[in-house]
């Protein structure tokens, strides 16, 4: 067995192990991530997004089903897999610049000192940290971070990216500027990107296909194709055709947190009725 | 200028001050020598002894700063353990509360009986007993909350447990280890002084003190005493440059 996929998970289900019992989190999860392309994992908050980037970098492994990455099954963290965390934790007593060559000092890229310098600096100039390299990152804001942990997620020019709400706590500019970057990064070294995020612009701003993700414990409720062809401007989210795309996207969102019972699948439907609605479900 | 003036000038001029109040004290009070010294008695003392002074600081010191580093690398070791074992943390925990609970100029005649004649052993042996404690548990505290997501950084790149420890769990612990170390410095010092104090072999400047006692000379006393705080103010920001210098990092800028 194996995947043509770069990114393939399989009937995947987890629970962690609380001291309430478990506490399923996937259920029977099912994602194709071709080589090369962008997909935005959209759900409501606490639906297992997070659990689902931590499966795919190995950091865990599920309790059932399969996750294949690059033809081969995942058991541990591969140093071809790039990855921001949604909390962008950095290194205190390294400075902006020390942080963003971290990965460098763990993983063989084959880029000498010199080459791997200049690259850190390029991916800083590029998220509009330039003249913070030596800064502490107490000295940085937290949008600061966030930027600087984009650009270690990147620095050994990964062939997987993962990010985890990596745009979430910048400002509307900023964020639509850094959506822009990151689309000119794809254009000059292509890598397969799966994002998580709350932002249904952004997610069909950038993405190839949008998953939308039900309510806990998830699995793939809605799978969207964005097919806006050529490079894209900001100006493509104000096409009737985006904007359709947004309402759609918006209302699966409401069928996964349970407002609507509408067009959900009727799979989905039962399964959510057939347990007691959790508070988190609500939030 | 202004900066250099408040961290030596600003702690100078306020350690002649107490030196003045105390000597108006005694003065004011007609206290005598046998009741309270006066500082303007010490210089004297001082004076009279230099030699003796020297030579016993300098065995006072490289005791308690060999103390010290037994309880560094023992601390750190157990700490490490208890950082990264539940088992040992839950183990061993109430172990070194109880040990460290016993006061340690209880220990002094066993430790005296039991490796008799070698001073300088014994005394830092004392030295290390009292001091490990705080080093233990701050680091395996440091290393133990250390938070996972620090971890899953390096994990998340297939970094090996090695290089986690080395790169991320080490510094992260620095302000922790550095803040116990301020603690063990001086408890290292307390060490050496109670065993020269207590068994008195004619070594450092608890010796010293003891003979002062013993010949009623109380301004030599005295003059000890203030020896011990100098050492021990030495020491202390020594600690406090090197950890300047290795978790400056952790310090907050002010405003
Ligand atoms: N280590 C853990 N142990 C136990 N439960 C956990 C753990 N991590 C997450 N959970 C639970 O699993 C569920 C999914 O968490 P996860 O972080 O994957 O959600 P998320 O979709 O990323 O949420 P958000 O959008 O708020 O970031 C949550 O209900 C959370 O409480
Ligand atoms: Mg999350």
């Amino acid at each position: 067995m194996s995947s043509d996929f770069q990114i393939e998970l399989r009937e995947v289900t987890h629970a962690y192990r609380t001291d309430s019992g478990p506490l399923p989190v996937l259920d029977n999860l099912s994602l194709k991530l071709p080589k090369d392309t962008f997909t935005a994992v959209v759900g409501p908050s606490g639906c297992g997004k997070s659990t689902l980037t931590r499966l795919v970098s190995g950091l865990m492994k599920p309790d059932e089903g399969q996750v294949w990455l690059a033809s081969k099954l995942v058991t541990s963290p591969r140093p071809t897999v790039g990855m921001a965390f949604q909390n962008p934790v950095l290194l205190e007593w390294r400075t902006i610049l020390q942080n963003v060559m971290l990965p460098l000092e763990i993983v063989k890229s084959g880029m000498s000192k010199a080459e791997g310098l200049e690259r850190a600096h390029a991916l800083l100039d590029l998220v509009g940290l330039t003249g913070f390299e030596d800064k502490r990152p107490s000295e940085l804001s937290g949008g600061m971070r966030q930027r600087a942990s984009l650009c270690r997620s990147l620095i050994h020019k990964p062939e997987v990216l993962i990010l985890d709400e990596p745009f979430g706590a910048l400002d509307a500019f900023t964020r639509e500027d850094l959506w822009c970057t990151m689309h000119d990064l794809r254009a000059i070294e292509p890598f397969t990107c799966l994002l998580i995020t709350h932002d249904l612009r952004e997610s069909v701003f950038l993405a190839d296909q949008v998953v939308v993700l039900s309510g806990r414990p998830a699995h793939a409720q809605y799978v969207l194709n964005v097919d806006i062809p050529g490079k894209r401007t900001l100006d493509d989210l104000y096409t009737p055709k985006a904007v359709a795309m947004l309402a759609d996207l918006r209302h699966q969102i409401q069928v996964a947190q349970g407002r609507t019972d509408g067009a959900a699948t009727p799979a989905a439907h039962a399964q959510r009725g057939a347990k007691a609605p959790t508070p988190e479900a609500q939030s | 200028m202004t900066n250099i003036f408040r961290k030596v000038g600003v702690p100078l001029i306020f350690i002649g001050a107490v030196l003045v109040l105390w000597e108006w004290a005694v003065w004011f009070n007609g206290l005598p020598d046998y009741r309270m010294a006066s500082p303007s008695d010490l210089l004297p003392k001082f004076w009279q002894f230099r030699w003796l002074f020297l030579e016993r600081s300098w065995e006072t010191l490289w005791r308690t700063v060999a103390g010290l580093g037994l309880a560094i690398v023992v601390g750190t070791l157990l700490g490490m353990i208890m950082g990264f074992s539940r088992t040992a943390r839950d183990g061993l925990y109430p172990l070194l509360v109880g040990f460290n609970a016993i006061p340690k100029a209880t220990v002094v005649p066993i430790v005296a009986l039991i490796f008799v004649g070698q001073h300088d052993f014994n005394t830092i042996l004392l030295a290390f007993m009292i001091s490990f404690f705080p080093i233990a548990v701050s680091v395996s505290i440091g290393l133990s909350t250390l938070e996972p997501e620090y971890r899953d950084i390096l994990r998340s790149l297939g970094a090996s447990k090695f290089t986690i420890f080395w790169k991320i769990a080490l510094p992260k612990t620095l302000p922790e280890f550095f803040g116990a170390l301020k603690v063990a410095v001086t408890l290292a010092f307390i060490g050496t002084n109670l065993m020269e104090i207590v068994s008195p072999h004619g070594r450092g400047l608890g010796d010293l003190f003891d003979s002062g006692r013993i010949s009623a000379d109380y301004p030599l006393m005295f003059a000890v005493l203030f020896a011990l705080a100098a050492l021990g103010i030495v020491l202390f920001y020594i600690v406090v440059a090197l950890e300047r210098v290795f978790a400056g990092w952790a310090e907050r800028g002010q405003g």
